[in-house]
């Protein structure tokens, strides 16, 4: 009330800013909600900093009145734009906001920056425009629309322009805005039309249109939900082949039951957090976003150091005795967890996804496809390529494969079968590290990440047939699908639980999985 | 041959960490129990509360000790093992002869040393918030109770200030402290005229990872035109998985906020915030609530720790309360007699960390301020709200009707913690 009595009495424009501008100190969220709708309304190109800058938590409070920018490392007046020299930024309070005040900002932003001069901005204010359809909005957007060159922001715009006539337009404008909202996949458009259908009772012909619109749309969000579970299904698949590439070899070809398989996703997930600390501390800032460059054979090497370290000293003794083999590598595994413990601490460490695996995009309306998903899908490919390739193509594969189909002939023939179990050890380790950078990229980097897949990756290489890597994709893939098809219906817990029972079934009924079984294993049980 | 074999165990030990220091001096020492897992899936979030309990205990023999005696405190670890914590507790109680203890975090461990302490009289210290529907006369419940956390926050986002939420999806990992939280928000919300198809219910395994599904249902069930809230009781591990999948599928605080109840400052180290801006928890403490107290308690906290990037959280002002009052009972009883101490108990005062000064009711509850705070980009939270008093603990609920009547008061005439009539009568 007194800042619109204020608002009031000081017309000239420069004292309005400065007047809403002190308004943003007061202490009360609803008196600054007021302050930003006004800056909002004011058309003040500085009003765009200053908003931004209080969303982003960097507006700051000044003894003496004044409310000024954090721009580190400087300090700027927003009335100026000159630098404050005289104070510093951790002496100062911030401007505090909560949620309602933070959407407030993004609405008076959204109607600025319809007219900023980046597109990306322009983009995203069209889309935004749709969650808030109001007669001002639509009278903005048509002018937006005059202006605009690019032509699929043009069409975010006409779509929000759209969804504002259906509700406030004329008959002629509600019946147009009906039928070209037909054609999208929005959720939140298929409410508004719900919404319009329940208004237009009364009238048969807008009824009509409001109905064969929202017959379309369903189609259309039946079909994007179809789409969305099968992308969410591979990615599922993509992650759990992943964790399970490394034991389809140890466990998969070698036949070690490997209960420490868990641990070396997880020291590859710890390499991912130290490479981030060293880029962090030592490299300019820039070159953050390509630590997991560097992670990667940092990964691999480790767990694969680690792996050959464990065949060397611990599995070789014991070859051939699985009981004792999978009692040992469970207590190796608990070994390697409490050093880690002991080492980085028991809680949670924080490894960012560099900023181009952040966020995602709308693949079609209302079906985000996220960057990290679609990174691990096409890593998971890389891995399992590149691991056919070695297996298949190279003298090293080949003696791989020696070793474990006949190891007296292969050993008889020259190779040194003790030197290629240990190889193979470590490659499996190793493929297992770089599994941990890629799942540091969607969970937790605590000494507990490996028992999360154990139970995953063994169920995934048991489904997929021991010994066979084609068996472990379709496997992997299999489960993802099924498992995210179920989950909408069933629910998580049901969902894993029903998974869990059709394995068991299906191992009855094939105990040898999907594809049969070569290898060391398959002579052993022969 | 056994030289061997003992130098193999000892770096075994040494290895796993086991070992912990019990500086046995022998004679006049107060023995208190710390029973944290510092092993297991628990270890993330009880380590830091076992190194709280050494600092409160060290700051005391620094000033004299109690009652002219050193404290010293015996650490167990129960390895995040249910079974193991009746175990260890009952070691502690019998063997080490402790005058109490420090400990448990899941509701679990704490159901299966409950008839231990009932049985041999001990007392324990409980720090986390939890369902309630609790009182026994062994246990001080130093964290909050559904009405001093989870009934608040859901209230805030009700009122116009926390953006009039009209749909709520109740998303909880599928345990004991979950499943009791929802059915006391449930009837809560419909009783304040909530239709239940405007509530969604979801359980989900413990460490859940691939969230996509969920996301996306919320996503959906947000988009009916109604402000959508979240209500997460969902548990450590699979936070981290939920918060990278929301902030990556665009989900904003001022789209569909998600306010938590069991995540925290020592949670959030583990994530990447800068996209997590403005989700919500709900606590009776926060690292950045500024006051003396706090500034003290932060202080010790990175002296002892030695680390300045170490954070607090809210179950450790907890611990820090509940062993204040216990030290505080101690030397009004004169005596750490159990008994004694537990008559001391009730009425005790300390002035918290929060702000408020915090006391012991004869519930075994505390009274507590509620703060609801926002995730900033540092990994803090900032105050968006709290109460202007602290508030009372219910240890049952009134929205539950199998909990009509019932009361929890260990005070004469009650002396009773799940009574719809009074022991005594004359």
């Amino acid at each position: 009330m007194v800042l619109m009595l204020l608002a009031a009495a000081l017309p000239a424009r420069g004292q309005e800013f400065a007047t809403f501008l002190a308004a943003l100190r007061a202490d009360s969220f609803a008196d600054k909600e007021q302050a930003v709708a006004a800056l909002g309304k004011l058309g003040d190109g500085r009003a765009v900093a200053v908003l931004t800058a209080l969303k982003d938590g960097r507006l700051l409070k000044a003894p003496d009145g004044r409310v000024i920018i954090s721009q580190p490392p400087n300090l700027i007046d927003p009335m100026t734009g000159e630098v404050v020299p005289d104070l510093t930024a951790d002496a100062l309070d911030r401007v505090h906001i909560n949620n309602r005040l933070r959407g407030a900002i993004e609405g008076a932003l959204g109607e600025l920056t319809l007219f900023s001069a980046d597109p990306a901005a322009r983009l995203a204010a069209a889309r935004d425009a749709v969650r808030h359809p109001s007669v001002d909005g639509a009278v903005l957007l048509e002018k937006a629309i005059a202006a605009e060159k690019e032509a699929d922001i043009r069409a975010a715009m006409q779509q929000s322009l759209s969804a504002a006539r259906l509700l406030s337009g004329s008959k002629q404008e509600k019946l147009a805005a009906a039928r070209a909202l037909g054609t999208t996949t929005d959720p939140q458009i298929k409410n508004l039309l719900d919404q319009f259908r329940a208004a237009s009772e009364s009238d048969p012909e807008l009824r009509q249109a409001a109905d064969a619109a929202l017959a379309s749309i369903k189609h259309r969000l039946w079909l994007v939900g179809l789409l969305a579970n099968l992308f969410q299904g591979v990615s599922l698949g993509s992650v759990l082949l992943l964790a399970a590439i490394g034991l389809a070899i140890t466990f998969g070809v070698m036949g070690v039951i490997n209960m420490a398989h868990g641990e070396m996703i997880m020291l590859g997930a710890y390499a991912a957090y130290v490479c981030q600390q060293v880029f962090r501390a030592f490299l300019p800032v820039g070159w953050i976003n390509g630590y997991l460059a560097a992670a990667l054979p940092v990964a691999f090497l480790c767990a694969g150091a680690v792996g050959v370290a464990l065949e060397r000293t611990v599995i070789r003794r014991l070859y051939g005795r699985p009981l004792e083999t999978l009692l040992a590598t469970w207590g190796v595994s608990l070994i390697l967890q409490q050093t880690v413990r002991s080492i980085f601490g028991s809680p949670n460490r924080e490894v960012a996804n560099p900023s181009w695996m952040t966020g995602g995009f709308d693949l079609i309306g209302g079906f985000t496809v996220t960057w990290n998903r679609v990174c691990i899908i096409f890593f998971c490919l890389t891995v399992l390529a590149a691991l056919a390739l070695l297996l298949n193509r190279t003298s090293l594969g080949l003696q791989m494969r020696a070793v474990t189909q006949n190891r007296p002939m292969a050993s008889v023939m020259g190779i040194r079968t003790a030197r290629i179990d240990a190889l193979t050890f470590g490659l499996g380790s190793g493929i297992a590290g770089m599994a941990g950078v890629a799942l540091s990229q969607i969970g937790n980097v605590s000494p507990n990440l490996g028992t999360i897949y154990i139970v995953d990756s063994f169920l995934v290489v048991v489904f997929g047939g021991v010994g066979n890597l084609l068996g472990t994709f379709v496997g992997a893939l299999f489960l993802g699908i099924v498992n995210k098809f179920l989950e909408p219906v069933a629910g998580a817990v049901l969902g894993k639980i029903v998974v869990l029972v059709t394995i068991i079934l299906f191992i009855q009924r094939r105990p040898r999985g999907l594809f049969a079984p070569k290898g060391r294993s398959a002579e052993a049980e022969a | 041959m056994l030289k061997n074999i003992r130098y193999a165990v000892a770096v075994a030990a040494v290895i796993a960490g086991m070992p912990i220091a019990a500086t046995a001096q022998s004679g006049d020492t107060i023995k208190v129990g710390v029973l944290h897992s510092l092993s297991g899936t628990m270890a993330i979030s009880e380590t830091t509360l076992k190194d709280t309990i050494l600092m409160m205990v060290d700051d005391l023999n620094k000033h004299g000790g109690l009652l002219g005696k050193k404290v010293e405190a015996v650490v167990v670890d129960p390895a995040s093992n249910w079974p193991l914590f009746a175990e260890k507790a009952r070691d502690l109680l019998s063997k080490d002869k402790v005058a109490a203890v420090f400990g448990c975090w899941t509701s679990v461990s704490r159901k299966s040393v409950l008839p231990v302490f009932e049985e041999l009289n001990g007392l324990l210290f409980y720090p986390v918030q939890y369902e309630g529907e609790e009182s026994s006369n062994n246990v001080f419940y130093t964290g909050a109770a559904p009405n001093q956390q989870a009934i608040p926050a859901v209230e805030y986002l009700m009122s116009g200030e926390g953006g009039s939420v009209k749909r709520w999806v109740l998303e909880g990992t599928d345990y004991v402290y979950p499943r009791t939280t929802n059915k006391i928000l449930e009837a809560f919300l419909k009783s304040k005229g909530v239709p239940p198809e405007d509530i969604r219910v979801n359980y989900t395994p413990f460490g859940y990872s691939d969230w996509q599904t969920e996301v996306a249902a919320i996503k959906s069930f947000a988009s009916a035109g109604k402000k959508t809230a979240v209500v997460s009781t969902i548990n450590g591990d699979a936070n981290v998985p939920f918060y990278k999948e929301l902030a990556n599928a665009g989900i904003k605080a001022s789209d569909i906020p998600v306010v938590a109840f069991s995540v925290g400052e020592e949670e959030l180290a583990g994530i990447d915030t800068k996209n997590l801006v403005g989700h919500l928890a709900a606590w009776n403490y926060f690292q950045s609530v500024k006051n003396p107290t706090n500034e003290a308690f932060i202080r010790q906290w990175h002296d002892f720790i030695k680390d300045p990037k170490r954070v607090t959280n809210d179950p450790m002002e907890a611990h820090y309360i509940g062993f204040k009052m216990w030290t505080h009972a101690v030397e009004q009883a004169g005596t750490t007699d159990v008994d004694a101490v537990r008559q001391a108990m009730y009425g005790q005062k300390v002035k918290a960390p929060s702000g408020f000064v915090e006391v012991m009711n004869t519930n075994h509850h505390l009274s507590k301020p509620v703060m609801i705070g926002e995730i900033q980009s540092n990994g803090q939270f900032d105050v968006v709200w709290q109460t202007k008093q602290a508030i009372k603990a219910d240890a049952w609920s009134p929205y539950l009707a199998e909990d009509k009547g019932k009361v929890a008061d260990w005070s004469y005439p009650w002396v009773c913690g799940n009574c719809t009539k009074p022991k005594y009568t004359n």
